[in-house]
């Protein structure tokens, strides 16, 4: 009978739930990392008892966890970032230059193609290759080499490489965002890379069409179709038809179109969901009404989702790797709120219920579905 | 000599160990070499207390022996007799930063 396995961080440490494939009942695990800033955990999708966690906290660093029986146990891999040959400073919110420095992991993505591999997207903005199931990384450089990298500057979250898109149907092809820098694409494992920005626009640069400086703040595919990507910008809701040659605006009736995370359902590759929040002043949703909006034609119409949801006083925010989508024939959708609630909706997104409530801060909720 | 070295409680749940630990470090007894000695006997430490490339310490780490703050000094310069004798720990501590 299937399952699934919800992987959560938070400000203050992991936690793990588990239940079957009714997604009512919750075993929860944790705080695993007690008092550590969990920003990422994810699963092998070759392996899924392969689990990567990234701990981490600003007075000790970067832990980098792994477990090997599907977070049972764990076990501190290579923690050891360093940047290879490539531009020695980047851009500060001064305007000054900063020397490149380490600060944590954001995103680990297991590789679909090689169970050792796995991607890392750190900040200072770089993203790192492990083919030993974390045991040693190499910085796949070019990305800041190609040109750009000494103009890249920070987000408010800091200068952070957070989403890592891969293409089923090649393993050389990845496509990555940074904040608040834009997204890029190699079709040849990282040893060239392209910006991909073509249709963005962003108002607060001076220049609205630039090639960089647009705040990205996540991309998403079906794995049906990857060449057609879904983004939620700082502001906007974008898509692309030809995996980011150009970008076109599917905003259309959403209340506000800033928000984070942004999912593809995982059997209805124009069914996608995002969570509008207020503005980048006001980072909780509009009217103090927490909606998931879906739309089922890949972003022509949008419908608000809150049955089961907080539908008063709720100002939370929902972050950017804080949403997720099951496998199971009834899609399940999860996303944690910077309140500390998870919530799933084991349909679709038409009813909601809370796995939990009381959580730390959630940075990130990422599922698992098992056999 | 064996070095006693006093760990905060996030290092000592990461290293699995207790509030204290000791290394063996051969004379000349220095910040750096008990580091050394602390990181080759709990390799899960590296990078956590200092950076792995040119060894500084973390920003709000702070090293404290015999009642005083010996996290500027020169890491390669001996550490008081006490903490060589084995009469008093090396305190590696978080600094009170928030709030």
């Amino acid at each position: 009978m299937p399952s699934v396995r919800v992987l959560v961080g938070t400000r203050k440490g992991a936690f793990i739930f588990h239940s079957d494939e009714e997604r009512k009942r919750w075993d929860i695990q944790g705080p695993l990392f007690g008092g550590w800033e969990i920003y990422h955990m994810k699963g092998s999708p070759l392996n899924p008892n392969r689990i990567y966690a990234s701990q981490s906290g600003g007075w000790f660093g970067q832990v980098v966890q792994r477990s090997d029986d599907g977070g049972e146990t764990w076990e501190a891999v290579s923690n050891e970032f360093l940047y290879d040959e490539g531009p020695k400073e980047h851009k500060y919110y001064d305007g000054s230059s900063k020397p490149w420095k380490f600060v944590r992991v954001w995103h680990f993505e297991p590789s679909i193609h090689d169970p050792e591999t796995v991607y890392a997207g750190v900040e200072d903005a770089a993203i790192f290759v492990s083919r030993d199931g974390g045991k040693s990384w190499k910085e796949l450089a070019a990305l800041r080499n190609f040109g750009t990298g000494q103009e890249w500057a920070p987000g408010a979250g800091g200068l952070c490489l957070h989403t890592i898109l891969q293409d089923p149907r090649n393993p050389d092809r990845l496509f990555v965002a940074i904040s608040s820098v834009g997204a890029f694409r190699t079709d040849d494992g990282g040893r060239t890379w392209k910006t991909i920005t073509k249709g963005l626009h962003s108002d607060y640069l001076p220049d609205p069409d630039a090639e960089g400086g647009h705040c990205v703040h996540n991309m998403a595919l079906h794995p049906s179709r990857p060449d057609v990507l879904f983004m939620q910008k700082h502001w906007d809701v974008m898509r692309t038809d030809n995996a980011g040659d150009l970008w076109y605006e599917i905003s259309n009736n959403l209340p506000t179109d800033f928000g984070f995370p942004i999912a593809v359902h995982a059997h209805e590759p124009d069914t996608i969901y995002v969570v509008p929040i207020t503005s980048d002043a006001l980072h909780y949703p509009p009217e103090g009404k927490l909606r998931v909006y879906r739309s089922r034609n890949g972003g022509q119409h949008w419908e608000a989702l809150g049955n089961g949801l907080p539908q008063e006083n709720c100002y939370v925010n929902v972050l950017r790797d804080a949403m997720a989508v099951d496998q199971l024939e009834s899609c399940g959708i999860y996303f944690g709120t910077t309140g500390g609630h998870v919530f799933v909706s084991p349909d679709g997104g038409d009813t909601w219920q809370a796995i939990a409530e009381n959580l730390p801060s959630v940075l990130s909720v990422e599922v698992q579905t098992l056999p | 000599m064996k070095i006693r070295i006093e760990l905060p409680f996030h290092l000592r749940n990461l290293a699995q160990t207790g509030r204290e630990v000791e290394v063996e470090v051969a004379a000349p007894v220095s910040l750096e070499r008990v580091l050394d000695a602390l990181e080759e006997r709990y390799p899960v430490l590296r990078g956590n207390i200092r950076n792995h490339h040119d060894k500084k310490r973390r920003e709000l780490v702070r090293f404290f022996a015999c009642e005083e703050d010996i996290s500027n000094d020169d890491p390669s310069l001996k550490l008081p007799a006490a903490v060589q004798a084995g009469k008093e720990p090396l305190i590696i501590l978080g600094a009170i930063a928030g709030g």
